[in-house]
């Protein structure tokens, strides 16, 4: 219904523009517009028009920045990156805004200005005023100064956050696939295993290779903790299409690529809990997004960090139990390196791994043939 | 310059003098009477070629301008169901919701046909091919036949996208980009099936018809001129035009092998693009591949093609705002080397799509440097526009005000690019709102204001009337308030992290605190959308009751397309054509309001375009010097 009425509405204001659109030109034409030509008072109304928009623009520009500067990172005055790295940027967002800004303004200013200013009227007359070269070489000059200096910058500032992470920066290995995430930690040897896509499986999401030894010990947590002022490497990859690991508290932003590892390590600056009495919002939480379109649920990939003080980081990494432990009893056969532990539930598992295996397949292959008839059509 | 020998362009028997023109394309040519498919349809008359083009373009942009309509209400009322979006959408929007897959596909189809189909074909089409031969002075394009072939190879490649829109799994759905492999693998996404078979044969169709107009345009430009008609005596437009077909020429078909390729990758199982892929339950034979190699290819086009795109509507801004001025653009010599400095380095920043791909950080930081140095063109282009109404006489016509609303978000949208263009911010704002409001304002918006300049100010040359300027100014306004207020708040979404292509912003806390803003800019959107069809509604009533015109050179311009008759016929001038002997800016001098380009040079003049000679050569390849 409302639909309904806003189309109504839509096209009954339609035919009235239309009826004063011909009417005003007939008129024009009666009053012995010239065609081709603009009237004086036209050119006064859309002068004064031009103006008028100029003002009230760049009145609202800056308006609207300052009634949403709370909910703003950057642009925020207030704004704490929770990284080391965040701060760099956020300064080199502030010089950029600052040039930006000053260069909006003024050629915004100027274009509207002569725009009215220079409108067609008794006692105003164009002048032949085809170029000047130094003026020109000045305006070539000033902005090419100002690029260099962002530029260098810019780049200087790419260089600390790209290069190579601290060596006790502590891994954590990122997987991203339709539509989650999947984090493994090295154990105590600081190493993560093996992995292979080959072997990836309903139980074994990430194609661990349990033969190396190396992955004995890794973790595999439901959620990415941090230990505060410890830097960090994001090992990253995906399994199935890009995905893009966002932490855009932390101002971290790095493709997934499968077949190709990709990396971004940062220090985290800021607890969970500090945030929050920060940004006085108990609720908060950093959270982690997928920022390259990976199909339809895209936009539904949150997964939350968590950063804590040293000790309770600890505290949680006593916690966790090797991912292995929990399944190398299924594994058949035992993989070489592990000290066989009983052979009691070998056949248990037998049937436990390979029911899932086969019913994995067939759903497969369902999906699969009816995206062939889909596909064939 | 030169005579073509194509019996349809026989003119000698146009008899038409101006003034009694009594109906639109009556101009009849003795030898061989034209029927109407030969003149409408399948016609090698350039100018109606343009029409073509731009019909079609408006078409597409109705359809592209709708999706986003459509996908707008999502992001505005994600919890409201619309029955009309069921009605226009089926089963994609059951109950009157649109799926996420749909919304993807939307999203998607937005940005494919908005790109290449309206503002690639629709503007460079349109406008190259209608002023190329009438501002340099030919008869017609050098393969009248071949210009033909290449609208309909945009006609075909249409019709197969047209087409991908009505199959069961819904057209390409992974974003104008496709990137693989979620572009590669059916089972990854419904749109990567058959769907993103259509847009890759669609893509690669375009390409062809593209890469015919293209070698006409260069050839014309290059072959053609008339006598007199020197590369410095020609207008701004066709230099425009000129560059934007080499543009096209040289990296058009880097997409088309990537089209191809992936579409090998897709049905012959190479491995150009995809490696170690585990999908659906299934780890896929693929190896060795590399998705990041499409982005290379990809961006190879895609970033020329932001110029493919704005360039053409530079040069129509430069016309229209030296005419409507009454002055000569300002800093001619620094206009065409600031176009070439942007054609070159058009073709070494497109890494700068790719800072957070994977890609080397030092290969990222040479990137940066190449696309912040494309700024320096840019800003002398617009301190020359501005400078031009400077002490001008401006009409304030609908055609100047998009000119100068085209300036106005040109500004706007190019200092955003000297954010997004450092990778050092690139890492936060990739990917997020601030990257859609900064190519919506600079390629999107600038490039429309720039067609729409352009079809205000051609329109009486196309169909021998005027469009209804009251019709225009409201258009004008309501499109100008309209795209600050949908793209301007954009800006502060990214500036918060909110990231593009999210179906729903409410899974996230920090992503979820716009709801009153999305919806703000969904009415925004609604209602430029609405005043746009009005303009499409001026357009089609001025054809058939516009204001007629009534002489030769209505705005006093001194280009040669003013010589020809009011409605030209296929071959543009009635006898010989005019020879050219001085630069086409000749305004307000010598106590004339203007001189024409066909009027000899007077005792003792010097054509304006030598001026500059007291500084070295014009080869030298500072901008700034002339």
């Amino acid at each position: 219904m409302n639909t309904l009425i806003g189309i109504v509405a839509i096209v009954l204001i339609f035919v009235i523009v239309f009826q004063l659109a011909k009417t005003s030109e007939l008129m024009g034409i009666l009053k012995g517009d010239k065609e081709g030509d603009t009237s004086e008072s036209t050119n006064n109304t859309h002068g004064f028009l031009m103006m008028f928009l100029m003002i009230t623009g760049l009145i609202a520009v800056f308006l609207g920045w300052w009634l949403v500067e709370d909910k703003l990172l950057q642009g925020n005055r207030n704004f704490t990156p929770a990284s080391k790295h965040g701060d760099s940027i956020n300064s080199m967002f502030w010089i950029t805004s600052i040039i930006c800004g000053i260069a909006f303004v003024i050629t915004q200013a100027l274009l509207f200005w002569f725009s009215y200013k220079y409108r067609a009227r008794k006692g105003n007359k164009a002048q032949h005023f085809s170029h000047d070269n130094k003026l020109e070489i000045v305006w070539t000059v000033i902005p090419a100064i100002v690029l260099t200096v962002l530029v260098a910058r810019g780049i200087e500032t790419w260089y600390e956050i790209t290069a190579d992470a601290p060596a006790d920066a502590r891994i954590v290995e990122v997987t991203a696939q339709q539509f989650n995430w999947t984090v493994r930690y090295p154990g105590s040897d600081s190493l993560l295993g093996k992995r292979e896509f080959e072997l990836i499986s309903g139980e074994n999401s990430l194609g661990i290779d349990w033969n190396d030894a190396k992955s004995h010990d890794d973790l595999m947590p439901t959620e990415i903790v941090l230990e505060k002022n410890k830097p960090v490497l994001f090992k990253l990859g995906a399994k199935d299409v890009l995905h893009s690991f966002y932490l855009t508290h932390f101002m971290i932003k790095m493709d997934c690529v499968p077949g190709i590892p990709t990396q971004f390590w940062m220090t985290p600056t800021h607890s969970t809990q500090e945030m929050r009495d920060l940004r006085g919002n108990q609720e908060f939480d950093y959270e982690l997004a997928c920022a390259e379109l990976c199909g339809r649920a895209h936009y539904n990939m949150r997964f939350i960090v968590k950063v804590l003080e040293t000790e309770e980081y600890n505290a949680w990494l006593a916690e966790q139990k090797p991912f292995y432990d929990a399944i190398k009893a299924t594994l058949n056969p035992a993989p070489a390196a592990t000290p066989a532990e009983g052979t009691a539930p070998t056949e248990a598992t037998d049937s436990t791994t390979v029911t899932p295996a086969v019913e994995n397949g067939s759903v497969d292959t369902e999906v699969e043939s009816k995206k062939n008839v889909i596909s064939s059509l | 310059m030169a005579e073509l020998h194509n019996p349809a362009i026989e003119v000698g028997h146009d008899t038409h003098g101006h003034g009694h023109d009594h109906h639109h394309g009556h101009d009849d040519h003795g030898h061989h009477e034209l029927n109407f498919i030969e003149k409408y349809i399948f016609s090698q008359d350039h100018k109606v070629i343009g029409k073509q083009f731009l019909f079609l373009g408006m078409a597409w942009a109705i359809v592209g301008g709708l999706f986003s309509i459509f996908f707008r209400l999502q992001l505005a009322w994600p919890e409201e169901s619309f029955p009309i979006l069921e009605w226009f959408l089926g089963s994609w929007a059951e109950g009157g919701k649109l799926s996420a897959e749909f919304y993807y596909a939307l999203v998607t189809m937005h940005g494919t046909i908005l790109v290449f189909f309206v503002l690639t074909a629709g503007l460079s089409g349109t406008f190259s091919n209608f002023l190329i031969p009438l501002q340099v002075g030919a008869r017609d394009m050098a393969s009248p036949f071949m210009n033909m072939l290449s609208f309909w190879m945009f006609v075909l490649s249409s019709c197969v996208m047209l087409f991908s829109l009505f199959i069961q799994t819904g057209p390409a759905s992974g974003g104008w980009t496709a990137y693989p492999p979620l572009s590669a693998l059916p089972q990854a996404s419904l749109g990567s099936g058959l769907g993103m078979d259509l847009w890759l044969i669609s893509i690669a169709l375009f390409i062809v018809s593209v890469a015919l107009g293209g070698l006409n345009y260069v050839t014309t430009v290059i072959n053609m001129r008339t006598k007199g008609m020197d590369f410095f005596r020609m207008p701004l437009t066709v230099w425009a035009f000129f560059f934007t077909a080499i543009i096209g020429l040289l990296s058009f078909p880097v997409l088309f092998g990537a089209a191809i390729l992936l579409e090998f990758d897709r049905l012959l199982g190479t491995s150009f693009f995809l490696s170690d892929i585990y999908v659906a339950g299934e780890a896929l034979q693929h190896s060795g591949g590399s998705p990041i190699l499409f982005q290379h290819l990809f961006w190879f086009l895609g970033h020329p093609e932001v110029y493919i795109i704005i360039l053409p509507a530079m040069g129509i801004v430069s016309e229209v705002m030296s005419v409507h001025s009454r002055k000569p653009i300002f800093g001619y010599k620094a206009m065409v080397f600031s176009i070439l400095g942007i054609t070159i380095l058009s073709f070494i920043v497109w890494a700068h799509h790719m800072f957070m791909s994977g890609l080397n950080p030092f290969v990222a930081s040479i990137f940066v440097l190449f696309t912040l140095l494309i700024a320096v063109p840019s800003a002398i282009k617009v301190f020359n526009w501005i400078t031009t109404l400077w002490r001008g006489s401006i009409r304030l016509n609908p055609a100047m005000l998009f000119a100068i609303g085209f300036v106005s978000l040109f500004i706007s949208g190019g200092l955003t690019g000297i954010y997004l263009g450092n990778s050092t911010l690139d890492i936060q704002l990739h990917d997020t709102y601030y990257v859609v409001a900064h190519f919506h304002i600079v390629m999107g918006l600038a490039a429309f204001y720039g067609m729409f300049a352009g079809i205000y100010h051609w329109f009486p040359k196309m169909f021998g009337r005027y469009m209804n300027s009251s019709m225009g100014y409201v258009h004008f306004y309501v499109t100008l308030v309209g795209s600050y207020a949908i793209f301007w708040p954009m800006h502060y979404l990214g500036m918060s992290g909110v990231p593009r292509r999210y179906y729903d912003f409410s899974v996230f806390d920090q992503f979820n605190q716009y709801a009153d803003l999305n919806k703000f800019i969904t009415i925004a959107a609604i209602i430029v959308f609405a005043v746009n069809i009005l303009f499409v509604f001026n357009f089609f009533y001025s054809i058939f009751k516009g204001r007629k015109v009534t002489v030769l050179n209505p705005y006093g311009a001194t280009t040669l397309e003013w010589t020809t008759p009011i409605h030209p016929g296929h071959g543009n001038w009635v006898g010989e054509i005019p020879a050219v002997h001085r630069w086409p800016y000749d305004y307000s001098i010598n106590g004339r309001d203007f001189i024409p380009q066909t009027e000899a040079l007077g005792a003792g003049e010097v054509d304006d375009h030598d001026h500059g000679s007291d500084l070295p050569n014009v080869g030298s390849a500072i901008p700034g010097k002339h």
